[in-house]
């Protein structure tokens, strides 16, 4: 009686069949997605590339001065002149450009979902579970079927980063929203506002700060996806982590991972920097 | 006067099924009763009252008296659960979507205890947004909004944002806001609550005085029963979602409905609200200029008095003769209106008690009251106005008032 009886609920098979019909027939659509993120990651690539590293260093350099302080700045363009002196420019900015564009569709997708959840109490309920498991289930999980989908490579990495990064902007978006002091949204009420313009000129606004934190833990989820990515093929700093692993090349290991550390700081001090100053007249009253 | 908005039996039960709750209320069970038993929350029940045009109509009631619920009905930010609401005639509990855009957005503003401020725009955006949303140009609302912000005295702060100014000055641009999109009807949330007292009492004159110019119809709400008095063409009192009494502050001073109200005024400044035609009696002892001295004496001696104020035909005032002035006129042959004295205090008929008190305490005389022609209208005695500020004794008044 001690062991549990011999029950088989084959939920694993379920998904596995459920996983091939999408395969086989929506075939059309996936090489549609295919299509437009590759080329997207392409084309940021192909661009960041393009940029001289001097003034790379130089657009960073401002953007820490202008969102931090100066000393931000100047802290964070050394960090960029390090990475290039550990010969990891191309890998950087392959990674940069697989983070970004992870980032900007986990918005894209996110941010209509927050609002959506806020709205309705059904769908914040059924997408909380939904939610949970997306946070907590081992990446490694659901990159199995995205290869499924997908050729080896940075468009799977990117889906799999979406899966992981997308939870925090859809629940600090939803919070956000929620939270707006109750007589500014029944003033707005008050002056006869549609439901579109009382989204897109209070709700929205009031709730920015929030969002931004929400897209602030978003993009450094994303990018600890990196090294998980390279495992389904994406390039960049994340790829030599995986090679360095192999080799046992504890050098090459710990400089591509400390170029990853030195992208989050940067990226999560600029996000940071950009959610304090649209708050920034919030503050001055306390 | 017109009536502008009829609020008629409204009701606002807050539960799935407020049905159920109607005869437990009916049977006088108490609110919070209800809600242990059933978990809803009665906010007003059968509220009734008419509201004129250009009046300032307040609604006063301690905290939790559904007097905030009931403010919210007239604009439908709460749908009333029973009941009509009638502004023009038209009944808008029954307006659709659109209709109730239009009805907010043009006849209807509301101000709000917290401000409702966003935080997000400047001061002149947060005053033109009622005109941004109904898509007028940016050149013609800003325009109306820099006048309005004018008007509450704002000018030079069109480009702060509401977190950087006082709480005094955050409501002048709610008022501002409400005022810019010209609407009829004025709905003011318990607006000088959050407000410390000596910028609450700024306000207060502030916003009669908008009043005198606009004359719109204003709701407004307050726990606080000076500002209500003060303020207030009518009042209306909420308890536990019911009305008890509407009335002139008069009224309700005069003649409180129940207990609950009595104790409710008791600590009010009885002489800011009463007016001089409120305690004044009927005058006495008067003469006229063609009766002559020895009638004046006559009048005097069947009264019981030691003065008697001296008229015209008309009754206008001409001046007061004393039986000693009397007596020596009619010894020297003079006429009444050679002896009398022509300086005689008077006040006009709205003048309040708490500026009259000093001309009582000076004079030895009787204060007369007068209108613009001169005409007597009544006359004050110190007792009046004394009896005035006791708040049980209203027998004396209310003969006056009966006049």
């Amino acid at each position: 009686m001690t062991e549990f009886p011999e029950v088989r609920i084959p939920i694993g098979d379920v998904v596995e069949n459920f996983i091939d019909f999408l395969a086989m027939n929506f075939e059309a659509f996936f090489d549609f997605i295919f299509v437009i993120s590759s080329s997207m990651i392409k084309g940021l690539e192909a661009g960041l590339l393009a940029i001289p590293w001097w003034i790379f260093i130089i657009i960073i350099f401002l953007l820490g001065w202008y969102f931090t302080n100066l000393y931000g700045g100047l802290l964070f363009g050394l960090f960029i002149f390090l990475i290039g002196t550990f010969d990891l420019w191309p890998e950087t900015m392959t990674t940069i450009s697989i983070v970004l564009i992870s980032v900007i569709l986990s918005l894209v997708i996110g941010i209509p979902l927050g609002v959506g959840t806020a709205f309705s109490k059904t769908m914040s309920t059924i997408m909380r579970p939904v939610l949970d498991a997306m946070q907590t289930m081992p990446s490694f999980v659901y990159l199995i079927p995205v290869i499924f989908f997908f050729p080896l490579g940075n468009v799977p990495a990117v889906i799999a980063t979406i899966i992981y990064a997308l939870p925090p902007v859809i629940r600090l978006t939803e919070l956000g929203i929620r939270n707006v002091d109750k007589e500014v949204v029944e003033s707005a009420q008050s002056f006869g506002s549609s439901t579109s313009q009382m989204l897109m000129k209070v709700q929205l606004p009031q709730a920015l700060p929030t969002i931004m934190a929400g897209v602030n833990q978003t993009t450094m989820m994303a990018l600890s996806m990196a090294v998980v990515g390279s495992m389904v093929g994406a390039q960049g700093l994340g790829e030599r982590v995986l090679y360095a692993i192999n080799r046992i090349d504890i050098s090459l290991g710990f400089e591509a991972g400390i170029s990853i550390v030195f992208l989050a700081i940067i990226i999560d001090r600029i996000t940071g920097g950009i959610a304090n100053r649209l708050q920034k007249h919030r503050r001055d009253a306390a | 006067m017109t009536v502008k908005l009829k609020v008629e039996n409204v009701s606002k039960i807050f539960g799935p099924r407020p049905k159920k709750v109607i005869p437990m209320i009916e049977k006088g069970v108490p609110k919070d009763e209800i809600l242990a038993k059933t978990g809803h929350t009665v906010g007003v029940y059968n509220a009734s009252m008419e509201i004129m045009e250009g009046e300032t109509f307040v609604i006063m009631g301690l905290s939790g008296s559904g007097k905030s619920t009931l403010i919210r009905c007239l604009n439908l930010l709460n749908k009333p659960t029973y009941g009509a609401i009638y502004v023009d005639g038209e009944n808008v509990v029954g307006y659709n979507k659109n209709q109730l855009k239009y009805f907010r957005q043009k006849k209807i503003a509301m101000v709000f205890q917290h401000f409702g401020l966003f935080s997000h725009r400047t001061v002149l955006e947060n005053i033109e947004y009622g005109l941004e949303i109904r898509a007028m140009s940016k050149t013609e609302r800003r325009e109306i909004a820099q006048k309005h912000l004018e008007t509450v005295g704002l000018k030079g702060y069109e480009n702060q944002y509401p977190d950087e100014l006082s709480g005094g000055m955050r409501q002048r641009v709610g008022i501002a806001r409400a005022l810019a999109n010209d609407p009829d009807i004025l709905l003011m949330d318990e607006p000088f609550s959050a407000l410390d007292p000596l910028i609450r009492r700024e306000m207060q004159l502030e916003l009669l005085d908008i009043q005198n110019k606009l004359q719109k119809t204003i709701i407004f709400i307050t726990h606080d029963v000076n500002e209500a008095f003060k303020i207030g063409d009518r009042v209306a009192v909420m308890k536990d979602g019911k009305v008890e009494q509407i009335g002139t502050p008069e009224e309700i001073l005069e003649k409180p409905a129940s207990n609950y109200i009595s104790e409710f005024i008791r600590d009010i400044d009885r002489s800011k609200i009463l007016q001089a035609e409120h305690i004044m009696s009927k005058p006495y002892g008067l003469v006229s200029l063609k009766d002559g001295l020895n009638v004046a004496i006559q009048v005097m001696r069947e009264s019981g008095i030691s003065s008697a104020f001296v008229t015209d035909r008309k009754r206008q005032l001409q001046g007061i003769v004393t039986v000693d002035q009397a007596i020596d006129g009619l010894k020297e042959k003079k006429t009444l209106q050679e002896v009398m004295s022509t300086e005689v205090k008077t006040v006009q008929p709205d003048e309040y008690v708490q500026d009259i008190i000093p001309y009582v305490l000076d004079s030895k005389y009787p204060i007369v009251v007068t209108d613009e022609e001169q005409t007597i209208k009544g006359i004050i005695l110190r007792v009046h106005v004394l009896a005035s500020l006791i708040s049980e004794s209203n027998n004396e008044q209310n003969d006056a008032q009966k006049l």
